[in-house]
C-alpha cells in the first residue's frame, strides 16, 4: 500500500492547499543514552477556515506537537526531525526572532492553562494592548482601541469597561474569552486552542465553541481544536486525528472517523465513553490497561498491550505500524490490521 | 427507611472582597433536602460553584450546617457529639476528585489504604488482611502495596483512594468528581469498578459530577443544582427523557453527543449570561437572569408580566422564589412554569427531541 500521506508531497497552488503542514515531525529528549522520543513521525494539516481537531489521551503529544512546530518545545524537548510549513516556509528553518515574529501573526495560540496565561498584576487592556504593540507599529490609543474592539468581538460585555479588569475579577469563561481576543488580536491564519473549555461549564463551554467557530467562518482562518471531549468534535470538527504514545494512528474526516474508525484505539475509545443518547448497559466496555509511557514504548505498535484486535498477531509486537491510506479518500490509519476490524464485532 | 435523608440542610461562608472590602455571605448550600436509599446512587449535577462539594462535605460532617438535618439510618447527626461523629465515619466516606493531589505523596500506597483503619483502631493482623483483600478487588496488585504515588497512573491513584475508602466497609461514599481527571479510556474501567463496588455491598453512592452522560449512566435517581438549590430531582429514566426545569433543558441541550450526523442536526438552547454568583442571588427564581422559559412566558396573553433590567419577564419569576414541588412519580422541580410535556415549549421540544427518543 502506498503511503501517500507521509510522502512529501509536491507543491501544489490550489485552494484547497493547507495552510499549516506538519510533516513527519520529530521530538526527542536528550539523554546519555538513546533520546526519549516524544513525538514519531507526526503529520497534520490546517486548512483555510476549516477545523482539524486533535484527541488523544494524556501525555499522547497534542499539545508537544503544536509546541515543537511553533519552536516553544520546552527545553529540553528539541525537534530532531521533519518539516513545519506554513504558507510555503518551512519554520523549523526559522530563527527565533522570526518565530517570535510569527507567534501571534501569523499562527496564534490559547494555552491550556488560562490561569497562567495571564498575570494577575496588569489590567486586561494593558496585556492586550503590549501583545498588539509588541507585534504592531502602531500607538497606544489605537492599541487601545482595537484591543476594545476585540473583547465585543468575543462577546464579552462592557468592552470599555472590561479593558481595566484584572483577571480575578473575570469569571473563568470570561478569561477564556479574553484569552481568545489576544490571540485574534493580530488576525491570524492559524489558530490553535489547547482545550480551550475543559475547566469550563457545558453551557459556557458551548459559548465558547460557537464563538470560535463563527470567528473561523468569518475569518476563514484554519482552527486547530485540542481536544478530550468526542461530543465537541462530532460537532465541530471537519479533520479528525487521533494521537496514541506520540504518533497520530488515525486521522480522517470527522463523518468517516465516527462512522467507520479505521484503527482498533479509536474504536474502543468512542466506545467506552457513556453517552447521553445510548442505551443504558449495566458495564461500559473498557480499554484494560493504562496509556503508555512514552519513555517505555513497547519496540512495535504503541497500543499492542492494549489492543482487541492484536490475539496471536506477532508483527505488531515487532514492527512499528506506519500511517498509510485506507479505504476512502484521505482516511488514514496505523494498524497493520485494519481490513480485519470490519469482521471483528 | 431510606439510608440517608436530608432536610432544608443550610450553610453559607462569609467571603471578603478583596483585602479591604466589604464581607458578604455565600449561601452555598440553601434549604436542600434529599433522600437516598440502600444500594442506590443519587447523582448530583450542576455548574461550578453550585454548592455540590459543599453539600457533599455537609453529609460527611467534614463541615458543620448552618441549620436543618441529616438522619443517617433515622438518627440525626447534625447534633452528634464529635466522639460519636467518629463511629459514624466509618459508615461514610468519601472520594476525591484528584488521584493526585489527594494521596500524601510521603507515604506508600498500602500505608494510605491502612490508614483509616488504623485510626479507627482495626487490630493488626485484620488490617493486612482487609489490606490485601481491597486492594484485589479494586483492581489493584497487593505486590505493589510499597510504592509511592508518583509510580502509579492515574487510574491506579484513583483505584487507592476508592481502596482506602472502602477498607471500613462504609454504607455510604460521598464521590467527588472521581472520574473527571481521568483519560476517557480509564473513566470507563473506574465507573465500572464502583458499579461492581455497590452490587457487591449494597452501597450507596452521593455520586457528584459535571458530566451529565457519566450521571446518566451510574446514577438511579438524579438532582440537579443550582446556585446552592436542587431545583430539580428525578429518577434518572424520568430526569433525562421529560426534564421538567428550564435549567435542566438548557443543560442537557449544551452537552455534545459523539455522533456527527446526530449532532450536527440538533438544536441548542443558547443560555443567557454565565452562571450567576450565590453572593448575589436575584430576587425571585435564582434562574431567571438566564430563563429561556420566562422570556417565552412573558410574551403570553394572560401573563402578569414585570420589567426588569429592561427585560420583561413573569411577575412571579421576578418576584417568588420557586418551591421544589412534586409533578410526576418521584420527579420534582422548582419553578412557576415547568415544562411539562403537554404544554412543552417548541423550542424545549427540540432541543429534547434527541434525549427523549433514546432516554
Ligand atoms: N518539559 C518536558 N520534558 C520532558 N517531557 C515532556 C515535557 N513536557 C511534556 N513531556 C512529555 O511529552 C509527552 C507529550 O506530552 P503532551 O503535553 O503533548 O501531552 P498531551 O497529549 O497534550 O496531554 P494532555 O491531554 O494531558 O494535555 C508526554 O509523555 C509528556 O510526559
Ligand atoms: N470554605 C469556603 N469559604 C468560602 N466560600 C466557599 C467555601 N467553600 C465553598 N465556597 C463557596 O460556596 C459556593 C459553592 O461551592 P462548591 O465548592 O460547593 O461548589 P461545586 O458545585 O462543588 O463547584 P465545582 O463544580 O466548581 O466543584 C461557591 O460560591 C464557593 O465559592
Ligand atoms: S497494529 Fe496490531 S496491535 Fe496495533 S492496533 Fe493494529 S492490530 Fe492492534
Ligand atoms: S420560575 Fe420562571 S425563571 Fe425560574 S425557571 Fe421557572 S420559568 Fe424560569
Ligand atoms: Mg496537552
Ligand atoms: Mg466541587
Amino acid at each position: 500500500m502506498l503511503d501517500v500521506a507521509t510522502q512529501p508531497s509536491p507543491v501544489t497552488l490550489d485552494r484547497d492547499a493547507p495552510i499549516l503542514e506538519i510533516r513527519r515531525l520529530r521530538t526527542e529528549v536528550p539523554t546519555s543514552h538513546d533520546p526519549i522520543v516524544l513525538l514519531d513521525d507526526v503529520s497534520l494539516q490546517v486548512h483555510a477556515g476549516r477545523m482539524l481537531a486533535v484527541v488523544g489521551e494524556s501525555g499522547s503529544g497534542k499539545s508537544m506537537t503544536f509546541l515543537s512546530a511553533l519552536g516553544i518545545a520546552p527545553p529540553p524537548c528539541r525537534v530532531a526531525a521533519g518539516s513545519v510549513l506554513f504558507e510555503g516556509k518551512d519554520l523549523t528553518r526559522f530563527s527565533p526572532e522570526e518565530l517570535r515574529r510569527l507567534r501571534g501573526a501569523g499562527i496564534s495560540m490559547v494555552f491550556q492553562d488560562p490561569l497562567t496565561a495571564l498575570n494577575p498584576v496588569f489590567t486586561i487592556g494593558q496585556q492586550m494592548v503590549e501583545v498588539i504593540r509588541a507585534h504592531r507599529a502602531i500607538g497606544r490609543r489605537a492599541a487601545w482601541a482595537h484591543a476594545t474592539d476585540m473583547l465585543a468581538r468575543v462577546q464579552i460585555p462592557d468592552p470599555p469597561g472590561r479593558m481595566h479588569a484584572y483577571p480575578h475579577q473575570l469569571s473563568g469563561g470570561m478569561r477564556q474569552r479574553v484569552l481568545i481576543a489576544m490571540a485574534i488580536a493580530l488576525d491570524p491564519r492559524v489558530l490553535i486552542a489547547d482545550e480551550p473549555t475543559t475547566a469550563l461549564d457545558v453551557t459556557v463551554q458551548a459559548q465558547i465553541l460557537e464563538l470560535l467557530d463563527g470567528l473561523r467562518r468569518e475569518t476563514g482562518m484554519g482552527l486547530v481544536l485540542i481536544t478530550h471531549d468526542l461530543g465537541l468534535v462530532a460537532r465541530y470538527a471537519d479533520q479528525v486525528a487521533v494521537m496514541y504514545g506520540g504518533r497520530v494512528v488515525e486521522a480522517a474526516a470527522a463523518g468517516p472517523l465516527f462512522a467507520t474508525p479505521r484503527h482498533p484505539y479509536t474504536r474502543a475509545l468512542f466506545r467506552s465513553i457513556p453517552r447521553l443518547d445510548a442505551a443504558l448497559e449495566e458495564d461500559l466496555p473498557t480499554i484494560p490497561g493504562h496509556p503508555p509511557n512514552i519513555a517505555e514504548l513497547p519496540p512495535g505498535c504503541a497500543f499492542a498491550p492494549r489492543c482487541w484486535l492484536r490475539g496471536a498477531r506477532a508483527d505488531c509486537e515487532t514492527e512499528r505500524p506506519p500511517l498509510v491510506a485506507v479505504g476512502e479518500a484521505g482516511h488514514r490509519s496505523a494498524c497493520l490490521h485494519w481490513p480485519d476490524m470490519a469482521h471483528a464485532a | 427507611m431510606p439510608l440517608l435523608e436530608v432536610e432544608h440542610l443550610t450553610r453559607s461562608f462569609t467571603r471578603r472582597r478583596g483585602i479591604f472590602g466589604p464581607s458578604d455571605a455565600v449561601r452555598a448550600v440553601d434549604d436542600v433536602s434529599f433522600t437516598l436509599g440502600r444500594g442506590e446512587t443519587l447523582g448530583l449535577v450542576g455548574e461550578s460553584g453550585s454548592g455540590k462539594s459543599t453539600l457533599g462535605r455537609l453529609v460527611l460532617r467534614l463541615i458543620a450546617a448552618d441549620s436543618g438535618s441529616i438522619r443517617l439510618d433515622g438518627t440525626d447527626i447534625v447534633g452528634l457529639p464529635t466522639r460519636q461523629v467518629r463511629a459514624l465515619r466509618r459508615q461514610m466516606q468519601m472520594v476525591f476528585q484528584d488521584p493526585y493531589g489527594s494521596l500524601d505523596p510521603r507515604m506508600t500506597a498500602g500505608s494510605i489504604i491502612l490508614e483509616p483503619m488504623r485510626v479507627h483502631g482495626i487490630p493488626m493482623g485484620e488490617r493486612h488482611r482487609r489490606l490485601e483483600d481491597t486492594m484485589r478487588r479494586v483492581g489493584l496488585d497487593p505486590a505493589q502495596a510499597g510504592r509511592y504515588p508518583h509510580q502509579f497512573s492515574g487510574g491506579q491513584r484513583q483505584r487507592i483512594g476508592i481502596a482506602r475508602a472502602m477498607t471500613l466497609a462504609p454504607r455510604l461514599l460521598v464521590l467527588d468528581e472521581p472520574v473527571s481527571a481521568l483519560d476517557v479510556s480509564i473513566q470507563a474501567q473506574i465507573i465500572n469498578l464502583l458499579q461492581k463496588l455497590q452490587r457487591e455491598n449494597d452501597l450507596s453512592f452521593l455520586f457528584i459530577a459535571h458530566d451529565l452522560a457519566v450521571v446518566r449512566h451510574i446514577s438511579h435517581r438524579v438532582a440537579v443544582m443550582y446556585l446552592g438549590r436542587i431545583i430539580e430531582v428525578g429518577p434518572r429514566e424520568s430526569l433525562y427523557g421529560t426534564p421538567l426545569h428550564p435549567y435542566t433543558i438548557t443543560l442537557l441541550s449544551a452537552v455534545p453527543v459523539p455522533d456527527p450526523v446526530l449532532e450536527r442536526r440538533r438544536s441548542r438552547i443558547a443560555s443567557f449570561g454565565e452562571i450567576g454568583s450565590a453572593a448575589h442571588l436575584p430576587g425571585g427564581c435564582r434562574f431567571h437572569p438566564r430563563c429561556y422559559r420566562a422570556r417565552l412566558v412573558a410574551k403570553q396573553p394572560g401573563t402578569t408580566a414585570a420589567t426588569v433590567a429592561g427585560e420583561t419577564l413573569p411577575q412571579r419569576c421576578v418576584e417568588h422564589d420557586p418551591a421544589l414541588t412534586p409533578l410526576a412519580s418521584g420527579h420534582a422541580a422548582a419553578c412557576h412554569f415547568p415544562e411539562l410535556p403537554e404544554t412543552r415549549s417548541p423550542i424545549a421540544e427540540r432541543a429534547l427531541t434527541l434525549t427523549q427518543e433514546l432516554a
